[in-house]
């Protein structure tokens, strides 16, 4: 008996899967998630996974939402429940009025289940045994078999699934067939033992439009090869190796000169990320333009060498793949905690340029703008991307690239110009602007070499250690990264409709939640206006937004309010008027959270008169 | 200090390459370490080994870490790019700089605290990747611009300025290399200008990893009774399997070597070099026999010197990754994007 009425509705729900690591349910799910995109109606998946390759908990979660809420939702309408290790707390996750789709094979004691949800049980592994023999085949067509189910409870199109299906196995006609037959024999079972559809349905829709779907990694991959990355040098560390991966993958289909067969790239796995970060300074040096991907723990062993990037000014671009810290922390979970660590990274007065891309589309903008910043400014670049957009795959507008586009390469002075008789001096600042004018090695045989140091030097990159002439440098330095101020991705505003004393920032994968959690805001009458940082330093745009607005809510993924501290620290601002809005258990932070957070604070600042409140 | 510039007036007479480069215009700013250090006789073998093989000086790219040794590239060639790097780091910074333009020669410097110690393995590392390179350890033993501590590369038993015995064992560079794998792997002497000279110009023409481990006294820091990095212990020690020549270009080969003591080896850049054998049964082509003959010299003290492993048929880092041709610092934007046509196509696989 149900305490509870079945929670009904169509295009908007989310169903989690419990699975084991290594059972080869990421590709079944993944499917699930796509088929569900080929009905026009978005969603937004995310593996929630162990730092483990097979035995421990996994999940994976698709919030299936028509209204293109892509940030994590938080609940689960539906478990698909195949984790015996996991099943008390999964079956305890449940909302009142969902449901709980299980393998009902051997029988369940009643007490294993709650009164306020619909069980449904499928003998999948009794359905599995009976048509396939060999261990593997019954692991793997156990998950396409739930599938199937799934697909009749849901009420999707079995068109579109045997037309992913058809994608994924072209060519490979044994498997093709035996995978639709696999899907055949779970939709038909449930079709007909149970009742299809239940309460949660998808419903054909055209809501998806254009958008592709992409991991974060993959699409900053991309970025680096359309951005003309040549060197990539990187060390293996969770959630960052897969860009790497991607750029290796990317870089054979796209990088070889189809005549000699020879790669337009070099790719090196270091034997540590100091080496790795090593390599890419080396061969910026030489002027290629080079990358590194890594996530905290790297970015730690990394510093050193990021402050002679910056007092040597050697362009560097690293991306860093976030994940929860300190120390090892929780590698496979997701946090924005690396902005202080990146902004000031290593010993001595340093700054550096930080990116924050809200999604894939923008990790491939802001990866492939990151090496024309690096050769701008002469600098390290950081991409700071964090696991729930770098291994999820996320809905996003599509790719875009403006052949007209040529690299820029910043100042670097050629052999012609050394002919000419431009003086030359390697850290002297003729236009003004902070930036000095570099040689690449080798290009002139009398004139124009220097030597790079990360001692001080003058402007002629002679060494010196004349108090004078080292602040000198220092000073030119800080000429710099104001230019690159103006240089970097400025900051996106979008205003309440009516004027509002309240303000919100945010950045990175916060984005998502964030625009949901201002509809839900909205509707507790609340006003706020939004700014959406994409880069470090500030632009003017920041100052002026906490100029306008008497308190500005700073919402991130990390304990300490990092960025509101790099805003409080750089804006000289007092920290009062900037509210922090913290989410950091490693989960991705979701719009009921910001929203409840911030409604909160918004009511308590509300004071309602005395006599008002008494009358 | 290093900024101190050298006079540029030089005798009119002075001899000149091939290029028509003279000496001077291999060598650096003054030197600014000790009067009589080791290094500063590296520093002259350099020059001289760059000046007889014509060199384009900024057709070089040095190299270095941190540390005595690793300020040495400020005092040679002043007219290449030089790179003073992070402690123990010059190998990646190298491994980077030889990715980014295959065409130009790379000059590693180092010392045996920037390569045994706190770089140990960078050295390993850059070694086995076979980067095309010729990496110099200047090695002393001890730790000079800090002020004499043991380095890991002091012996076992040997004794420090302060009369502290070293009771660690001792990381042999030139055994490392050649078990990870270099293909050109050389032990000299400082002080021995005549081995060393040819010694770096055939490691120069050398196409992969060539490795030249230079026992370079620290005059003001280990240079005493009970050291075993001293000249005078050098000296006695020294036990040298051959000597070179290295003949550039047509250059026929001397006659007045005795026959069978000589064995000529090509280069990849059509150099060559004449090995005159001082030790009749050692063989440089077996890596094997010369790990073997190392380590039973150095159980009875020796230090092995000379040319001690060549492979002339080696490769390097770029074949391994198959690069083109072309250095890849010099690819733009029309070689290097697949553009917006690609980019359609891939939007359209991922929907």
């Amino acid at each position: 008996m149900s305490d509870k009425k079945p929670i009904s509705s169509v295009n908007d729900f989310v169903v989690r899967f419990a699975n084991v690591n290594g059972s080869g349910s990421a590709s079944a799910n993944e499917m699930f998630a796509r088929a569900i995109l080929r009905h026009g109606v978005p969603v937004s998946p995310r593996n929630i996974f162990p730092s483990n390759i097979q035995g421990l908990p996994t999940w994976y979660e698709v919030r299936v939402t028509e209204a293109g809420h892509l940030g994590a939702r938080g609940g689960v309408d539906m478990m698909v429940a195949m984790n015996p290790q996991t099943w008390d707390k999964d079956v305890a996750g449940i909302e009142p009025g969902g449901y709980l789709f299980y393998d009902s094979t051997k029988p369940m004691p009643s007490t294993k289940f709650r009164d306020d949800i619909t069980v449904i049980g499928v003998p999948l592994t009794a359905i599995t045994n009976s048509t396939y023999t060999d261990p593997r085949q019954r692991q793997l067509f156990k998950n396409i078999i739930y599938l199937g189910a799934l697909s009749a409870l849901l009420e999707m199109d079995p068109k579109l699934i045997e037309q992913l299906i058809g994608e994924q196995y072209k060519g490979k006609e044994k498997l093709l067939s035996s995978n639709v037959h696999a899907l055949h024999l779970g939709r038909d079972w449930a079709l007909q033992n149970l009742k299809c559809p239940i309460g949660l349905r998808v419903k054909k829709s055209d809501k998806v439009g254009d958008r592709i779907f992409i991991e974060g990694n993959s699409a900053a991959a991309l970025g680096a090869v359309y951005g003309g990355a040549t060197v990539c040098a990187w060390y293996p560390i969770t959630p960052s190796s897969s860009v790497a991966e991607a750029f290796t993958a990317h870089c054979k289909k796209y990088r070889h000169d189809p005549e000699t067969g020879k790669a337009k790239y070099a790719i090196i796995q270091g034997e540590d990320e100091l080496a790795s970060i090593g390599i890419v300074i080396g061969a910026s040096w030489n002027g290629a333009r080079a990358f590194t991907a890594t996530s905290g723990p790297g970015i730690s062993l990394m510093t050193e060498f990021i402050g002679l990037s910056y007092f040597a000014e050697i362009p560097a671009v690293i991306m860093n793949i976030q994940r929860a810290g300190p120390s090892t922390g929780m590698p496979t979970r997701t946090q924005q905690c690396d902005i202080i660590a990146c902004a000031y990274a290593s010993h001595g007065d340093t700054k550096h340029v930080l990116l924050f891309p809200e999604d894939p589309a923008e990790a491939f903008e802001f990866a492939a703008a990151a090496f024309d910043l690096a050769e701008r400014i002469q600098t390290t670049i950081f991409l700071m991307l964090d696991l729930d957009i770098g291994m999820n795959h996320r809905l996003c507008r599509p790719l875009k690239w403006d052949d007209a586009k040529q690299y820029d390469r910043g100042k670097v002075m050629t052999a012609e110009m050394l002919e000419e008789g431009r003086d030359f001096g390697r850290y002297l600042d003729v236009d003004g602007d902070g930036i000095p004018y570099r040689t690449y090695p080798g290009t002139h045989p009398t004139k124009g070499s220097y030597f790079t140091r990360g001692t001080s030097r003058d402007r002629y990159a002679r060494y010196s250690e004349e108090g004078s002439v080292y602040a000198d440098n220092m000073q030119r330095l800080v000429r710099k990264f104001e230019t690159a101020q103006d240089l970097v991705p400025r900051p996106l505003q979008a205003n309440a409709e009516r004027p509002t004393k309240y303000g919100v920032i945010y950045f990175g994968s916060t984005s998502p939640a964030m625009d949901e959690a201002i509809g839900l805001l909205e509707a507790r009458g609340h006003q706020l206006d939004r700014l959406r940082i994409r880069a470090f330093p500030f632009h003017s745009s920041v100052a002026s937004f906490l100029a306008e607005h008497d308190f500005v809510y700073v919402v991130e993924q990390n304990r300490d309010s990092q960025l509101r501290q790099l805003i409080v620290n750089e804006n000289g601002i007092d920290p009062v008027r900037l509210v922090p809005i913290v989410h950091y258990d490693g989960t991705p932070i979701t719009a009921r959270y910001i929203a409840k957070a911030i409604g909160d604070h918004q009511d308590h600042l509300k004071v309602t008169p005395l006599r008002k409140a008494v009358s | 200090m290093t900024y101190i510039a050298k006079p540029k007036f030089h005798h009119p007479g002075l001899k000149k390459n091939d290029l028509g480069y003279t000496h001077r215009d291999y060598e650096g700013k003054i030197s600014t370490l000790c009067a009589g250090c080791g290094h500063d006789s590296i520093t002259a073998s350099i020059i001289e080994a760059c000046y007889e093989l014509s060199i384009e000086p900024h057709r070089v790219a040095k190299i270095s870490g941190i540390g005595c040794s690793s300020k040495t590239p400020d005092y040679f060639l002043g007219n290449s790019h030089g790179f003073n790097s992070v402690h123990g780091r010059m190998p990646s910074v190298l491994t980077g700089a030889n990715l980014a333009n295959r065409d130009l020669i790379y000059l590693g410097v180092s010392g045996d605290g920037d390569s045994a110690s706190i770089g140990f393995g960078q050295f390993a590392h850059s070694i086995r990747r076979g980067v095309n390179m010729t990496y110099i350890v200047e090695n002393n033993g001890v730790y000079g611009l800090t002020k004499g501590q043991f380095s890991a590369t002091a012996d076992r038993g040997s004794k420090s300025k302060k009369g502290v015995t070293n009771t660690d064992n001792a990381i042999d560079l030139v055994a490392i290399a050649l078990q990870l794998g270099a293909t050109f792997v050389a032990r000299s002497f400082s002080g021995d200008k005549n081995q060393l000279v040819p010694l770096i110009a055939a490691a120069i023409g050398h196409k992969g990893a060539s490795f030249i481990d230079v026992i370079s006294p620290c005059i003001a820091f280990n240079n005493h009774a009970g050291s075993t990095k001293s000249f005078d212990y050098v000296r006695e020690h020294n036990d040298a399997v051959n000597r070179l020549d290295v003949l550039v270009g047509r250059d026929p080969i001397a006659v007045d070597y005795a026959p069978g003591t000589v064995q000529v080896v090509e280069q990849h850049d059509g150099s060559k070099i004449a090995l005159r054998k001082i030790d009749a049964d050692y063989d440089p082509h077996d890596r094997l026999g010369a790990q073997t003959f190392l380590a039973k010299h150095a159980a009875k003290g020796q230090i092995v010197t000379g040319l001690l492993y060549v492979d002339p048929d080696a490769d390097d880092l770029h074949a391994h990754l198959n690069t083109v041709e072309t250095p890849l610092n010099t690819l733009e934007a029309d070689t290097l994007c697949p553009g917006s046509a690609v980019l359609d196509k891939i939007n359209a696989s991922l929907r």
